[in-house]
């Protein structure tokens, strides 16, 4: 029943995108998120579409999984725009007791949706084709920078790194105690709110046990290998900026300066 | 009556790209009172057929029958049918929690909803059943040794007195004297209290000495089922499987290779000792550490 979380989508086909080094990525994702708040006419949102829908099909990952990460905020989607629909001042369209909808305010919520979706999707493109890994990578070198100020940030990308790497094994050893609470008759889908929060206990205890043994026995097997945190620690595979992540900086610098260009275009009412 | 098997498929990953055949089409029936030795290599299908037998995995298709009961009727009971069959897992000392050995052991038999004092005499029995006194009955089940949590683990799956014990791997990890012990104590169950014994193991020496019939899987599909002097016969096929015959096998077919008129399906050290000593001209089970015995042993 835990065997359909998955955290650390990656969609393991080999694209340009998934070669991309990972710094490119994250830049590119930071770039893009800024642009759509940037945005203020449509010509921005038809440049901002015209973008992701590139990005999409370079990335060779089906369309369908890219949708998969609204289900999680689809609620918050709803949210910020009804408040947007309802709240917005100006002309009203429409209007019955208190809720009133105003011409600015739909121009406001459809705003608001579009931004929302191309930000979750945009952000899906990029844990879609780079692994955990890469990802943490990334961070640590892309804000090695931080050292200077005495941030700790291999520290901090170590940390990230094993935290990911031990969901899917502690996912894996709950499903296994809960197996075995269930061999011994242990119930954890029935009974009221705090009969379930009790049967929390005989699942819990064992994997915070667990969790405990293979963080000591990790600790142990990085300090029998010499791990002294990030100083003159060398990399199997440094990342390493290629042609495609120069065209991939250009690419996005063009993008953004088109979106910021747009608020010169004249006005296409909408 | 026993359990029987029909048809039992599992798919892993069903209706996505990483789809896999788990179990295919496996048929098997265990009767009453049998000690089943289930071996196959890692990923060969063998915990998910177990977790089959008391309702843990539910398969895609085919049908389990306990006591000539369809298991996957609606309706059917599995909290009760977890009771009769028990499933010990790997490793089952991780799934100790309680704060002292004696309550760990209660908890199966109060799942089952029975009266206070049958659920503390049930723990007491399973308790005496795995070698253990009442000295470690207030203990921490964590400040125990391996082999003492894995029997305190053991007891928490016979206190709910099943019918079938099924055991995944119990000695893996485990030293020489934990092992045995255990291994003893399972057969002891066998005899005394006639239960059925599913064992998986690695060790084709256990297997030889205790199972009365192995069972051996291949990729998700039941390829041997027969007595184990049987099954070792095809020592080559095992092989090719990744599995092998207990090591005294190879030795008697190396004697046979060599022109000595032994026979070459003896499976267990006891049958290849005595045969080599009627060899010898001398007479089997009296010898010990090089000396006649008085009597027999």
């Amino acid at each position: 029943m835990l065997r359909e979380i998955t955290i650390g989508q990656y969609y393991p086909v080999d694209s340009v995108l998934h070669r991309m080094d990972p710094r490119t990525k994250l830049f590119g994702t930071m770039i893009f998120i800024i642009s759509l708040f940037a945005a203020e006419n449509l010509w921005a949102y038809i440049l901002a579409t015209v973008f992701l829908a590139a990005v999409i099909r370079l990335s060779r990952v089906p369309f369908s999984f890219m949708v998969r990460g609204l289900k999680a905020v689809f609620i918050l989607l709803l949210i910020s725009v009804s408040f947007n629909l309802f709240l917005t001042s100006g002309e009203t369209v429409w209007q019955m007791g208190f809720l009133k909808i105003t011409k600015e305010g739909i121009r406001m919520a459809v705003f608001m949706a579009i931004r929302l979706i191309y930000l979750v999707i945009g952000s899906s493109v990029m844990t879609l084709t780079t692994t955990p890994n890469e990802l943490t990578d990334g961070l640590e070198k892309g804000l090695g920078f931080l050292k200077i100020v005495k941030v700790p940030v291999h520290e901090i990308a170590m940390m990230m790194s094993i935290a990911l790497r031990f969901i899917p094994i502690l996912v894996e050893e709950t499903d296994k105690i809960m197996k075995a609470q269930m061999a011994r008759g242990a119930d954890f889908e029935s009974g009221n709110l705090i009969q379930r929060a009790k049967s929390m206990v005989p699942l819990l205890v064992p994997l915070f046990i667990s969790a405990f043994r293979r963080a000591t026995d990790l600790a142990m097997a990085m300090e029998a290998r010499c791990y002294r945190g990030g100083e003159g620690r060398t990399k199997m595979k440094p990342l390493k900026y290629k042609a495609r992540d120069r065209w991939g900086y250009a690419a996005l610098f063009i993008y953004l300066a088109a979106v910021v260009g747009t608020r010169w275009l004249p006005w296409i009412p909408f | 009556m026993g359990i029987k098997v029909v048809n039992l498929t599992h798919i892993y990953g069903k209706g996505t790209a990483f789809q896999q055949y788990a179990l295919k089409n496996v048929n098997l029936e265990i009767e009453d009172g049998q000690f089943i030795g289930l071996i196959g290599h890692t990923g060969s299908g063998k915990s998910t057929l177990i977790q089959h037998l008391n309702g843990l995995l539910k398969a895609d298709s085919g049908e389990i029958y306990y006591n000539g009961e369809n298991i996957y009727q609606d309706g059917y009971d599995m909290k009760a049918l977890r009771g009769k069959v028990g499933l010990v897992f790997q490793y089952p000392e991780h799934q100790l929690f309680e704060v002292d050995v004696f309550t760990d052991v209660c908890f199966g038999p109060k799942n089952q909803k029975l009266p206070q004092e049958e659920v503390e005499e049930r723990a007491r029995e399973a308790l005496t059943m795995v070698g253990l006194d009442e000295s470690y009955y207030k203990q921490s089940p964590f400040e125990l040794s391996g082999g003492e949590k894995r029997r305190v683990a053991i007891a928490g799956v016979l206190a709910m007195k099943p019918e079938v014990l099924i055991l995944d791997e119990p000695t893996a990890g485990l030293d020489p004297k934990g092992r045995d012990e255990i291994l003893d104590q399972i057969a002891k169950l066998h005899e005394q209290k006639k239960m059925t014994i599913i064992l998986v193991s690695h060790s084709m020496e256990d297997m030889a000495k205790y199972a009365d019939r192995i069972v051996v899987m291949n990729h998700g599909e039941k390829v041997f089922d027969d007595t184990p002097r049987k099954v070792f016969h095809h020592y080559k096929e095992l092989e090719k499987m990744g599995l092998a015959a207990p090591q005294i096998t190879y030795i008697v077919h190396a004697l046979k290779d060599a022109g000595i008129p032994i026979a070459d399906d003896l499976i267990t050290v006891q049958e290849a000792r005595d045969a080599i000593l009627k060899l010898l001209g001398k007479e089997p089970g009296t010898y010990k550490d090089g000396k006649r015995l008085e009597k027999p042993c």
